[in-house]
């Protein structure tokens, strides 16, 4: 899957999970430049990721994204 | 597709697309809100986000939400695992319910804390009911072991915290207490022996289970079955245990509209606002084909064919509501004579004619059809649940009558009656005898409204029903029937009080208290228990003052508050009581009772509160009326 295509369907799971609209998202974004972006929405935004790729994160994976563009690399690595 | 591992709840309609920007819109406008805006909203299947952004809008519309459709409730959520994503998706489904939501959350771990400490802000948030959500791992069950009395140990400690939670609770004044069962775990300890060892974690968590139903009989509180949630989509589904790790969240989060849906429909039941009738469109829902086309002969029904026998099924699901005190009703367009055809001469039809308390068949629109069938029931629209195979149908009813439960049911019949269970219209929290009998009241109803219409003098029709009237003090047989009385009646409801089955049992030994329960048989069938009065000893010396008076809708007009104030003069005489005060406290349903008192000869006193009124009876001054029944009445021990 190529990054552009992925990034567009990430924005509205994003704008789902935040219940937020025309958040600025870049490959350098982080939870501090969105204030929706917390602990608690972080854990939909994952799960809501999981359900749209059919894919599962490990504890571990969750644990090394830090920015949004990791977001993106991390399911290109898993759902190939 | 009838698929709940997925977390979708199939039975109702699918999210609108532009839900967000609905909601936005709605926040945006100015003024007051409908509150069936929302409840027509909620009642959408939501997913945790929409259902999340939901409560929040909810939220942001404080103070601007108007109208009768939802009624106020505060819940406190005793969870020892993360409640943030339960909290807001039970308020935004309790919506779909009548129900706004108010949740007191204690800090993470401190539930037994605040339940006991009487300065706690739980204490201070003043809920009405409870929700005791443990986990195995915050009541001690974390392991196997291979002796059975290690076993039984864990047991006998986690039921003990159970016990403690429960009887604080209570003893903080919170009506209603829900426990929470605890999913068995997905993968074994020793494998297929898991089921004969004693020790096993499952089998611990088993036994707390089972202490918990023990407790709901011992302390009348109320069992929401996680567990069962659990077994339905699948435990390995249910348990994440990276989430649980990550975020103490206790099942995974696909399945938080179901739960919160599921945990709603008991609040809705707790509440007494669970429907009381099913109304059945007849081709293609009772039976396959259109008896008007196909005739007696063309119709599948029955063993035989895979299709006749899912509408068979359909039926005993019916028969086996009814069978519990659900109403059957029908609502089909239809000749008349066309379709009452195959429950009269089809041999395979397992509903007949008798088990239908209200029959339409015409061409009239079905919304003015199902207003009808309610109004001769005498129970609200929101009493209703329509099935009908028919989108075009459905889509009209629900936007006719929003308060009609329409399942979404799709077109295999073969999974209507999953569609009706899971859609949880008529969930209870008890069942009692009565229960079984009203079916058939109501049935009997119909038939004494074609009785009145042959004979014309009303006096005459009563005399004619034969009727025999006992009132009793409250007693422990008739306690389930009492308290579902007390918190189901609306209509003919003095003062709509609820109190608990615990609050009841506790008035039967209240030397304060003076109760009757009142039935009522006559020669169509036994009505059972129809009314409910509470005195209570007033400040005035030689006063009692009704606390509450309500009396169930089907006997209306039948003078049984007559004769029941007969008999509540006779004992206050008895008791050397000169006077007896009433009230009257407006809800949006009682207006019929408006004027109960006066009806009665009672004195209006003046106004009380926000429109009530208040009214006397002086005992000397009473004469007892000439009744068209016979009176038995057993009389208290003490009074």
């Amino acid at each position: 899957m190529d990054t552009a295509s992925i990034k567009e369907e990430l924005v509205d799971i994003f704008e789902d999970v935040m219940d937020a609209d025309d958040v600025e998202l870049t490959d350098e974004t982080t939870a501090n430049d969105v204030e929706e972006w917390d602990s608690l929405s972080h854990v939909r935004l994952i799960i809501a990721i999981e359900r749209k790729y059919g894919i599962k994160f490990s504890n571990a994976e969750i644990e090394g994204l830090k920015k949004f563009g990791d977001i993106i690399t991390l399911i290109q690595t898993k759902a190939g | 597709m009838f698929d709940l591992s997925s977390g979708k709840l199939p039975w109702l309609v699918p999210a609108t697309a532009d839900f967000r920007a609905t909601l936005k819109a709605l926040i945006a406008a100015p003024g007051p809100v409908p509150a069936q805006d929302l409840v027509a909203l909620a009642a959408q299947d939501l997913d945790l986000n929409k259902l999340t952004s939901l409560d929040k809008a909810v939220g942001k519309l404080a103070g601007r939400i108007d109208g009768p459709a939802l009624s106020p409730l505060k819940l406190a959520l005793l969870a020892q695992a993360t409640t943030d994503y339960i909290a807001p998706a039970i308020r935004a489904s309790a919506l779909r319910h009548g129900l706004q939501v108010e949740t007191y959350v204690p800090a993470y771990g401190q539930a037994m804390a605040e339940v006991m400490d009487p300065g706690s802000p739980l204490r201070g948030f003043g809920a009405e009911m409870a929700l005791i959500a443990e986990t195995p791992q915050s009541l001690g069950l974390t392991r196997s072991f291979i002796d059975a009395a290690s076993g039984a140990a864990a047991v006998a400690s986690a039921t003990a915290t159970l016990t403690a939670l429960v009887e604080g609770l209570q003893g903080a004044g919170i009506k209603t207490v829900i426990l929470q069962t605890l999913p068995l775990p997905a993968d074994p300890w020793a494998g297929q022996y898991d089921r004969r060892a004693k020790g096993a974690l499952a089998a611990q968590i088993a036994a707390v289970n089972d202490a918990m139903v023990d407790l709901c009989d011992s302390h009348a509180a109320v069992l929401f079955d996680a567990e069962a949630l659990s077994a339905l989509v699948g435990r390995a589904n249910w348990h994440d245990a990276g989430l649980w790790h990550r975020a103490k969240v206790p099942f995974a989060l696909d399945y938080v509209p179901l739960y919160a849906e599921k945990f709603a429909q008991v609040l809705r039941a707790l509440r007494g606002k669970a429907s009381k009738c099913l109304v059945l469109d007849l081709d293609n829902t009772c039976w396959g084909g259109i008896i008007g086309d196909d005739g007696l002969e063309g119709i599948e029904i029955g063993q035989g064919s895979a299709q006749g026998e899912a509408f068979l099924a359909i039926q005993n699901y019916a028969l086996s509501l009814k069978e519990r005190g659900v109403v059957l009703a029908v609502c089909s367009k239809n000749e008349e004579a066309n379709g009452k055809l195959p429950f009269e001469q089809h041999p395979d039809m397992a509903l007949k004619l008798d088990d239908i308390a209200v029959f339409v068949a015409n061409w009239t629109d079905k919304a003015s059809n199902i207003q009808h069938i309610a109004k001769v029931l005498n129970i609200g629209t929101d009493a209703l649940v329509f099935l009908d195979d028919n989108p075009a149908e459905r889509a009209r009813v629900r936007m006719e009558l929003p308060m009609v439960g329409v399942p979404e049911v799709g077109d295999d019949p073969s999974l209507y009656p999953a569609m009706l269970a899971q859609g949880g219209y008529f969930e209870t929290v008890g069942l009692s005898a009565d229960d079984a009998q009203r079916a058939e009241q109501y049935r009997a109803n119909a038939q004494r409204a074609v009785a009145m219409e042959t004979i014309g003098n009303y006096d005459d029709y009563l005399r004619s029903l034969d009727m025999a009237c006992t009132i009793a003090p409250f007693d422990a047989v008739g306690r389930t029937r009492t308290a579902q009385l007390i918190n189901k009646s609306n209509q003919f409801n003095l003062t709509t009080r609820r109190y608990t089955e615990a609050e009841v049992a506790a008035m039967q030994d209240d030397p304060a208290c003076h109760t009757l329960q009142v039935r009522l048989t006559d020669k169509f069938g036994d009505n059972g228990m129809i009314s409910v009065v509470i005195l209570r000893k007033d400040a005035e010396p030689d006063a009692w003052v009704f606390d509450t008076w309500l009396m169930s809708c089907r006997v209306l007009k039948r003078r049984v508050e007559e004769a029941t104030l007969a008999t509540v003069v006779e004992a206050a005489r008895a008791a050397g009581i000169g006077k007896l005060y009433g009230d009257y406290l407006p809800s949006p349903k009682n207006g019929m009772v408006e004027d109960h008192y006066g009806k009665l000869g009672f004195e209006k006193l003046g106004p009380i509160g926000d429109g009530g009124t208040r009214w006397v009876l002086e005992v000397a001054g009473y004469d007892a009326p000439d009744l068209p029944m016979t009176l038995a009445v057993q009389t208290p021990v003490s009074a």
